[in-house]
């Protein structure tokens, strides 16, 4: 293979964001597992790059840091949102999130209620604007809605981060042509965030085209964190390589491998 | 003087600083993954120190912690 094919071929297996490149198409969120210890085995056997965190009051009775094994892993930090239900308090989350961890990268996240846990579609883009306006890199947790997604995309933000169904639920992608949709018009990276359940569900992400899944509770709940980390790498890989091999189109009726031609009459 | 930190109502001397306000919260200054809110404005870590406190201020501290 010629150096100029290995470059391309190197070009294809990364994920681009933001002006950044990584290896792994896999983003991990800590939240969930059982420990810290099993969390830093779970990452590494997932192969990701980046890991999701976030900020709470300080609590002085609590032990060890996530950053501890964020660090020790070399992972890089993308800080979320989380809980916050308004433009303001996200926007004062991301501030003081840059603060914290030295980044202006920032998992938008703008929830509508507690039940469903689905974004607030008015307020996400309301955030998502200043917070690319102040120079932050804006990763939005949205709805699978095309529109929307475009409006984020037109707001700055550096990839959108459709959910394939809702956070924790494990349902999987359930509007699967809506996430094409999004891919097919999107300029910028397309990640699957939320809802994935198993294997399988990552796989699709990527055969529709998603540049990239983002998962916590499917791997942090499995009752094998690391064997099911280590499933979802293979899965991501799996259905990236395969949306880049074209697969054949579904047909009603079957189309026979073997040719009829010199068939012996017996 | 008395101001609120992290929600709950704390007694510290009049002189304070945000950074002792972050002291008396638990965190270490020092590390990454702390962050601290004044009345509602995030306040960078190298101004802390120079952050006088006034009595009946709102100090949020908050650090990293796991989340999806």
């Amino acid at each position: 293979m010629g150096s100029e094919e290995l470059a391309q071929d190197r070009a294809a297996a990364a994920l681009e964001i933001g002006g950044r490149t990584f290896g792994s198409r896999l983003i991990v969120g800590t939240g969930g597992f059982r420990s810290l210890e099993v969390m830093e085995r779970a990452l590494e056997a997932t192969g990701t790059e980046m890991v999701t965190v976030a900020l709470r009051r300080v609590d002085p009775l609590s032990q060890g840091s996530v950053l501890d094994v964020v660090d020790r892993l070399g992972l890089r930090c993308l800080p979320n949102t989380a809980g916050c239900y308004t433009a303001r308090d996200a926007i004062q989350t991301a501030k003081l999130a840059r603060e914290a961890f030295e980044t202006d990268w920032i998992k938008l996240e703008v929830i509508g209620d507690d039940r469903t846990l689905l974004p607030d579609a008015v307020e996400l883009v309301d955030a998502a604007e200043t917070l690319a306006a102040d120079g932050f890199t804006v990763l939005p947790y949205t709805n699978d809605d095309p529109i929307l997604a475009a409006r984020l995309e037109a707001a700055g933000c550096a990839a959108v981060m459709p959910l394939g169904s809702p956070i924790g639920s494990g349902a999987g992608i359930r509007n699967p042509y809506n996430v094409r949709i999004i891919v097919e018009n999107a300029g910028v990276p397309v990640i699957l965030d939320a809802g994935i359940g198993t294997a399988s569900d990552a796989t699709l992400a990527m055969e529709l085209g998603c540049s990239g899944v983002l998962l916590a509770s499917s791997v942090s709940r499995a009752k094998d964190p690391v064997a099911m980390a280590s499933a979802m790498r293979k899965a991501v890989e799996a259905g990236h390589a395969a949306r880049a091999a074209g697969r054949i189109p579904r047909r009603l009726h079957a189309e026979a491998s073997t040719p009829d031609e010199g068939l012996p009459e017996l | 003087m008395r101001v609120a930190l992290n929600g709950e109502p704390v007694e510290l001397p009049d002189e304070a600083s945000l950074a002792d306000a972050v002291a008396a919260a638990g965190a270490d200054p020092k590390r990454r993954g702390v962050a601290a809110a004044l009345d509602g404005e995030v306040v960078p870590k190298a101004d802390w120190a120079g952050r006088a406190l006034r009595e009946g201020q709102d100090v949020e501290v908050v650090r990293a912690v796991q989340g999806g």
